[in-house]
C-alpha cells in the first residue's frame, strides 16, 4: 500500500512537473491543473500530500491565466467545496422536480371526442395542482341551433368543470364508466393533470 | 466576564416534497389509473411495479373475463377445458362467500335460458383484481399509491415511511350531475367502491327480484380491502336499509355513504 503510495505520489509529483513547465512556456495551465486533479482523485491515501500539489498547480494557473484571479481562487477550494456544491444542487433537483409534478401548471387539452352531434373539445388550465380555467375550445357550431344550443351548455360544462374541482381531489369513486366514458370523466382530466 | 448560551432550536426536519406520477391504460373494459407519490416518482422500480399492476390486471381479464370466449371462465363453462387458472376457484370461493355475507344482496350466479344457471363474477373480479394488482405496490419502498379502476378505488403506501403515508382524497362522483363532486373521503390506506346507476344505466340485477335496480342515487363502501367493499357497495345498492345493517354487524370497519 505504501510503495502504490509512493509510486502514485511519484508520478504525480513528476506529471505536476511536466504540466508545470508546459504552463510557464504556454498558457493552457487551466486544463492541465484539472488532469493533475483528476489523476490524484483516484487514490484515497495521499490527501494530505495532494492538498499541497493542488497548491502548486492552482498557483501555476494563477499565474500563467493572471486576470482571472478569481478562478484561481475558485479552483483552489474547489476542491473543498465541490462535495458541498454537488449534494446542493442535487437537492435542488430533487426538490425542483418535487415541486413540478407534485403541483403540476399547465394546459392540457383532452382529446377531440366524437359525439353524435359533432366533436367536442375541452382545454383545462391547472395551476399548482388545481383546475383554474376550462375551455371548451372545439364544439359542433354547424348551425343556428347548435349555436343557440351551445351558447347556452358551453358556460355551464366549463362551470361545472372548475366547480367540481373546487374539493381538490385525487382519484373519483363512482359508477362504473367504460373505456369510452373515460375520455368525457373527471378522472381523465385528472390523470392527464399528472401524466 | 460570563458567557451566555444562546438556545438554538434545532432545525425541524423538513418533510420530503413528494412528486406526482399518473399512469392510465384501457383494461377490464375501463380506464385504470395509477398515481404515485415518491420523492423521486420516475424510479425505476416504481416504473416496473405500475407495469406489474397492469400485468396483473391484464391477466386477471384473460382468465375471467365474461365477454372474451378464449377465457379461462367461458372454456370452463362452455366445457371445452378443464384446465384452468387456480383464480377460477378463488373467485368461485369468494363468490360463494360474498353471497353468504350479504344474506344473497350480492349474487353472482345468473340463470340463463334453456335453466342453466351460471357463475358471473364481474361484479367481484373488478375489486378482487385491482385489490390484489395494487399490492404490487405495496412491497416497493418509500411510495404512496392509488389506483383507480372505472370508480373503484384502492390507496396506499408501499414498505417505509412515505412521509407517513400521505392522505388521498377521493371524490364521490355527484350520482345526479356527471363530473359534479358530490363528497370528498380521505383515506392513507384503504379502498372506496361505489354502485350506482349514474354512469351505465339499470345494470346491478337484484338477487330477490332479478330486474335491474332502478332507483337513483348510489351507494359507496368505504373500508380497508377494495373487494368487500366493492361487494358491499353492489349490496347496499340493491338495499341500502339491509345492507347497511348487515356492515354494522359483519363488517363494521367499513361504512357506507348513500348520495
Amino acid at each position: 500500500m505504501r510503495r502504490i503510495t509512493t509510486w502514485l505520489l511519484s508520478t504525480v509529483s513528476v506529471l505536476v512537473l511536466l504540466f508545470s513547465y508546459h504552463t510557464s512556456t504556454n498558457s493552457a495551465g487551466a486544463g492541465v491543473v484539472a488532469v493533475g486533479e483528476s489523476g490524484v482523485g483516484g487514490t484515497d491515501a495521499s490527501t494530505d500530500d495532494t492538498g499541497s500539489v493542488d497548491g502548486d498547480a492552482s498557483t501555476g494557473s494563477g499565474t500563467t491565466d493572471g486576470g482571472p484571479s478569481g478562478s484561481g481562487s475558485s479552483s483552489g477550494s474547489g476542491s473543498s467545496t465541490d462535495p458541498g456544491s454537488g449534494s446542493s444542487s442535487a437537492d435542488g433537483g430533487s426538490s425542483d422536480s418535487g415541486s413540478s409534478s407534485s403541483a403540476p401548471s399547465g394546459t392540457f387539452t383532452g382529446d377531440a371526442v366524437q359525439t353524435r352531434f359533432g366533436p367536442v373539445q375541452v382545454e383545462i388550465t391547472v395551476r399548482n395542482g388545481r383546475i383554474t380555467k376550462s375551455v371548451v375550445t372545439q364544439v359542433p357550431w354547424s348551425n343556428g341551433r347548435d349555436q343557440e344550443i351551445n351558447s347556452v351548455a358551453v358556460p355551464v360544462l366549463n362551470d361545472e368543470a372548475v366547480q367540481s374541482q373546487s374539493a381538490d381531489i385525487d382519484m373519483v369513486s363512482g359508477a362504473t364508466y367504460t373505456s369510452d366514458g373515460y375520455r368525457q370523466s373527471l378522472q381523465s382530466a385528472i390523470d392527464r393533470a399528472n401524466l | 466576564m460570563t458567557t451566555a448560551e444562546i438556545p438554538v432550536a434545532p432545525a425541524a426536519p423538513t418533510p420530503p416534497v413528494l412528486g406526482r406520477r399518473a399512469w392510465v391504460e384501457h383494461v377490464m373494459g375501463t380506464a385504470v389509473s395509477v398515481h404515485v407519490r415518491a420523492v423521486e416518482p420516475t424510479r425505476p422500480d416504481i416504473e416496473a411495479a405500475v407495469g406489474r399492476v397492469y400485468a396483473h390486471l391484464r391477466r386477471a381479464e384473460a382468465v375471467l373475463s365474461t365477454w372474451r370466449p378464449d377465457s379461462d371462465l367461458l372454456r370452463l363453462q362452455h366445457g371445452e377445458t378443464d384446465d384452468v387458472h387456480a383464480w377460477v376457484a378463488d373467485v368461485t370461493e369468494l363468490c360463494l362467500e360474498a353471497e353468504d355475507r350479504t344474506d344473497g344482496l350480492f349474487r353472482a350466479w345468473r340463470a340463463r335460458p334453456g335453466g342453466r344457471t351460471v357463475l358471473d363474477p364481474t361484479g367481484l373480479v373488478k375489486g378482487w383484481a385491482v385489490a390484489a394488482a395494487a399490492e404490487h405496490l405495496a412491497v416497493v419502498p418509500e411510495v404512496a399509491f392509488a389506483v383507480g379502476a372505472g370508480g373503484d378505488v384502492v390507496v396506499g403506501a408501499g414498505r417505509g415511511p412515505v412521509a407517513a403515508a400521505p392522505a388521498w382524497r377521493i371524490g364521490l362522483e355527484d350520482p345526479r350531475r356527471a363530473g359534479a363532486v358530490a363528497d370528498v373521503v380521505t383515506v392513507r390506506r384503504g379502498a372506496v367502491a361505489t354502485s350506482g346507476a349514474a354512469a351505465r344505466g339499470g345494470h346491478v340485477i337484484d338477487p330477490r327480484t332479478g330486474g335491474p335496480v332502478t332507483r337513483a342515487g348510489s351507494a359507496t363502501v368505504v373500508g380497508p380491502d377494495l373487494t368487500w367493499a366493492d361487494v358491499w357497495a353492489t349490496a347496499a345498492w340493491v338495499d341500502p336499509e339491509h345492507a347497511g345493517r348487515l356492515l354494522g354487524e359483519r363488517d363494521p370497519s367499513y361504512r357506507l355513504v348513500l348520495l
